[in-house]
């Protein structure tokens, strides 16, 4: 009957999306198998990615991922609960909507506009201000000075990291926003009664009372950060040996994937870099789903 | 002083120091921010010209356009749209309407939300797995797919959210004429859910108008004009990670102007879209 | 108001055979696990109004959506016994449901009208069974606006959208798409608690010309109402029913203690 037709189609298409899942999951894994059968767990550890020998390792752009993520949310974070805060406290009233709407704007502006923005506007000026005077402050043989090797144009590791930052902030800020609103108003006007300032008002009751979702923003964030690709693809140097110093060329996995992957020597090369991309949706898919379960938490709380 | 009084001049300082911070972090924020803006503006504007519409990218050197770019861009989102429109639409209604607490639905709910934050790049590795490497060939089509992949849980999550917003009477009073379920959702709920899963439409193309990643490996781009969806067509996004990485000075201002219109593009529609939102908050 | 209260428990009125248009028989109600409807037996009078009253929780809402089988929507609920219509089980397998809601139609306690004009919202379940021509069709729609009193204030826009009336309007025009596929029975779920005292009224009045060709059964918190627009009237409670008869009968000689409690305010 017509009816259940409609009801089977919608299933399908439902089913659908699980399928586009798993078959990424099954697509990433025969794909990245020779490779990862040639080099066992040796893969994850080892640092020589050399396309000439065909030997592949992925510990520098694993590295280099988790780190420009971890540096990158250490960064948008308190500068996203600040704004936040900001929104929902401290804003005059008809501030309120133009700047919120500002942040929900930027949050949609694509990754590649940032990464050009970070190539020649930030770079020079990073490098200018920030890098050479580092570099020129550091006491020769001191632990400063081992952290600020690098030729000094603007990329690296915390280049990238700080665009990285700032690509994640809008999107943070406006899920943090949401959530402070959520509480209910009952909630902080009890508190305000009490005498509370603005500040003990968000750090003892606010904050909290959404804390599970906090956390699961936050953790939204870093798997944004974890996947960025062209933001980050710009600014980073590209180099796949583990960064030492803050200045240094690193990689990502999605920058590698991305710089590499259309000119992959051979299948060598290119199960590398698939099997690259299954290290990736493994440890977004573990932050993502961690994540979805603290939010829904939140909201059953709610 | 007295220890009271103590305990107010530190909560007081504390207090300003929390406001303050708040209040210039957000400044930073919106400079940081404003800046980017202003950085796009100022280098793409210079480069706008009725030739960016009517030519072809050009090679190093020469003069040209981003009409083909443009061109193809347009035709691989609206192939990916009609992907993502049909699939996520009657998977939201899915999830609305019959999946509702069931253990499969929160299964599949899920999991969409999963993929809704997946890395693109991902994605377009997927998509070559399946459409490029076994016909030795990158395509628009495959591209669009990869695209569609992308747009569709976004499609999805809004239908459903819409969908479920409808009041269960409404429902119930066409089931009561005598009209099977499947016909009731289609004529009188999503013609009340119209507006919300418009405006989801309108997000999800805001959201893949700027992909690059997925492109890379489906798609890839093409130097001139090209319509047949099984070739390689040229895309913005590519053409400006190509010419802004170049030397060519030249292209660099045709990748300014890519961004440009991009950005412009993205941010239309986004307020269209909430302008929707909030017509539709009021009726 | 009433004399001395008698002791019994429960009190049902016989209907005449002749007379009764559904036939409700030892029906039992199950939300999941939860019992919410118990042996419920009760005969709804040809072209008369039945009220069922009762303070919330009673059933008095569940016993009405099992006469359209609406429950049938949600998994998990589920009903045993018999309601005839007219010699046929309509709780059988086998009963088409959509040609059940077409001759037992049913108004909502919120105004639902359909996303389109005032014209296609009345002629929305019509156009599922019939095949009128336009002449016809238009014939139609200006009998069940007459007859819900709405015509005189839309006849002038009927492509306007249902969404633009007042919320009274609203409700006459869910009441004149249901009586435009002319159901043999019509159901109404506390149609006027959504609704101002003035579209009240209009509504009870409307109601009241509406027996004429339909059965109808009313749910309603509003004893005045009850009291005002019916002619049989049932009193439920923690999903069993208690009194049935003649609505005069019911409130000012309420035949059992629980009933002339309720009537009286004593709980509610």
């Amino acid at each position: 009957m017509l009816s259940t037709l409609f009801e089977g189609l919608c299933f399908a298409a439902a089913t659908a999306l699980l399928a586009a899942l798993g078959g990424l999951l099954v697509a990433l894994t025969i794909g990245g198998w020779p490779a990862i059968s040639k080099f066992g767990f040796g893969f994850l550890t080892s640092t020589t990615w050399n396309p000439v020998t065909d030997i592949y390792g992925a510990a520098g752009p694993i590295v280099g991922t988790l780190v420009t993520a971890a540096v990158a949310l250490l960064l948008a974070l308190p500068v996203a609960g600040g704004v936040a805060f900001f929104l929902t406290e401290l804003c005059p009233a008809p501030l309120r909507r133009p700047i919120g709407t500002a942040v929900e704007l930027l949050a949609g502006i694509p990754s590649i506009v940032y990464g050009m923005w970070g190539l020649f506007v930030f770079a020079p000026f990073f490098a200018k201000h920030v890098e050479v005077p580092l570099m020129t402050a550091a006491p020769s043989g001191s632990i400063w000075e081992s952290l600020t090797i690098g030729i000094p144009n603007g990329s690296g590791i915390l280049a990238a990291s700080i665009i990285l930052a700032i690509m994640i902030l809008p999107f943070m800020a406006a899920t943090l926003r949401d959530l402070l609103l959520s509480v209910p108003a009952a909630v902080r006007e009890s508190a305000y009664g009490l005498g509370a300032t603005t500040s003990e008002v968000v750090m003892s009751v606010t904050l909290p009372y959404v804390r599970t979702g906090a956390i699961g923003a936050v953790m939204l964030g870093l798997g944004r950060a974890l996947g960025e690709t062209m933001a980050v693809t710009f600014i980073i140097g590209n180099s796949h040996d583990f960064p030492t110093s803050m200045f240094a060329s690193g990689s990502t996995i999605a920058s590698t994937i991305a710089n590499e992957f259309t000119e992959a020597t051979s299948d060598v090369h290119l199960s590398a870099l698939i099997a690259l991309g299954l290290v990736l949706f493994v440890i977004t898919f573990a932050v993502l789903a961690l994540a979805r379960l603290l939010l829904s938490r939140q909201e059953h709380r709610a | 002083m007295t220890d009271r009084s103590n305990l107010m001049i530190r909560r007081r300082i504390k207090n300003i120091v929390f406001t303050g911070f708040c209040w210039a972090v957000t400044a930073l924020a919106l400079i940081a921010l404003a800046t980017i803006l202003w950085t796009l503006v100022g280098r793409g504007i210079g480069g706008i010209n009725p030739d960016i519409f009517i030519l072809a990218t050009p090679a190093a050197g020469s003069h040209g356009g981003l009409a083909n770019a443009i061109v193809g861009s347009i035709m691989m989102c609206a192939m990916g749209m009609v992907i993502a429109l049909v699939i996520g639409i009657l998977a939201g209604t899915w999830l609305a309407e019959y999946g509702k607490g069931t253990a499969y639905g929160s299964v599949v709910r899920f999991l969409n939300d999963v993929l809704l934050s997946a890395p693109s790049i991902l994605v377009g590795l997927f998509v070559y797995e399946m459409l490029v490497a076994p016909f030795h060939g990158f395509s628009a089509l495959a591209g669009a797919v990869a695209l569609g992949l992308l747009a569709t849980p976004v499609i999805t999550r809004t239908t459903e959210d819409v969908l479920s917003l409808q009041p269960a009477l409404l429902r119930e009073s066409g089931v009561a004429l005598g009209a099977p379920l499947s016909l009731v959702i289609r004529e009188v709920l999503w013609r009340a859910a119209r507006g919300g899963i418009i405006t989801g439409g309108l997000l999800a193309f805001a959201r893949i108008s700027g992909e690059t990643a997925p492109l890379l490996f489906t798609d890839l781009n093409n130097q001139f004009f090209e319509f047949n969806p099984t070739h390689q067509i040229a895309n913005l996004p590519v053409v400006i990670y190509n010419f802004a990485n170049g030397a060519d000075e030249g292209l660099r201002q045709l990748a300014w102007v890519g961004a440009l219109l991009i950005a412009v593009t993205v941010l239309g529609v986004t307020i269209v879209a909430r302008f929707l939102t909030r017509e539709q908050g009021r009726s | 108001m009433n004399t001395a209260p008698q002791d019994l428990e429960t009190s049902i009125a016989r209907i005449d055979a002749a007379q009764v248009k559904v036939d409700v028989r030892g029906l039992d109600f199950y939300y999941g696990a939860t019992q919410a409807l118990k042996s419920v037996s009760l005969a709804f009078a040809r072209n008369q109004v039945t009220a069922l009253i009762g303070p919330s929780g009673c059933g008095k809402s569940t016993l009405l959506r099992t006469l359209n089988r609406m429950y049938a929507l949600y998994p998990g609920q589920k009903a045993t016994g018999e309601i005839v219509i007219d010699g046929e089980n309509v709780l059988g397998s086998g009963v088409d449901l959509a040609r059940l809601r077409a001759r037992v139609g049913m108004v909502f306690q919120k105004p639902t009208p359909f996303p389109m004009s005032v014209y296609d919202n009345v002629a929305y379940g019509v156009r599922l069974y019939e095949n009128l021509s336009k002449a016809d069709m238009d014939v139609r729609v200006e009998e069940s606006l007459t007859r819900a009193a709405l015509w005189d204030e839309v006849k002038d826009n009927l492509r306007g959208s249902g969404l633009g009336l007042s919320g009274g309007q609203q409700q006459r025009l869910c009441v004149a798409r249901g009586v435009a596929v002319k159901p043999e029975v019509l159901l109404l779920d506390e149609p006027t608690s959504a609704l101002d005292p003035i579209s009240s009224a209009r509504l009870e009045d409307t109601i009241s010309q509406l027996k004429t060709d339909h059965t109808i059964v009313i749910v309603t918190h509003n004893l005045g109402q009850a009291a005002r627009v019916s002619d049989h009237t049932g009193f439920m409670y923690l999903g069993e029913l208690v009194e049935f008869g003649p609505t005069d009968a019911v409130f000012t000689r309420p035949a059992t203690r629980r009933t002339s409690d309720y009537i009286t305010g004593r709980f509610g």
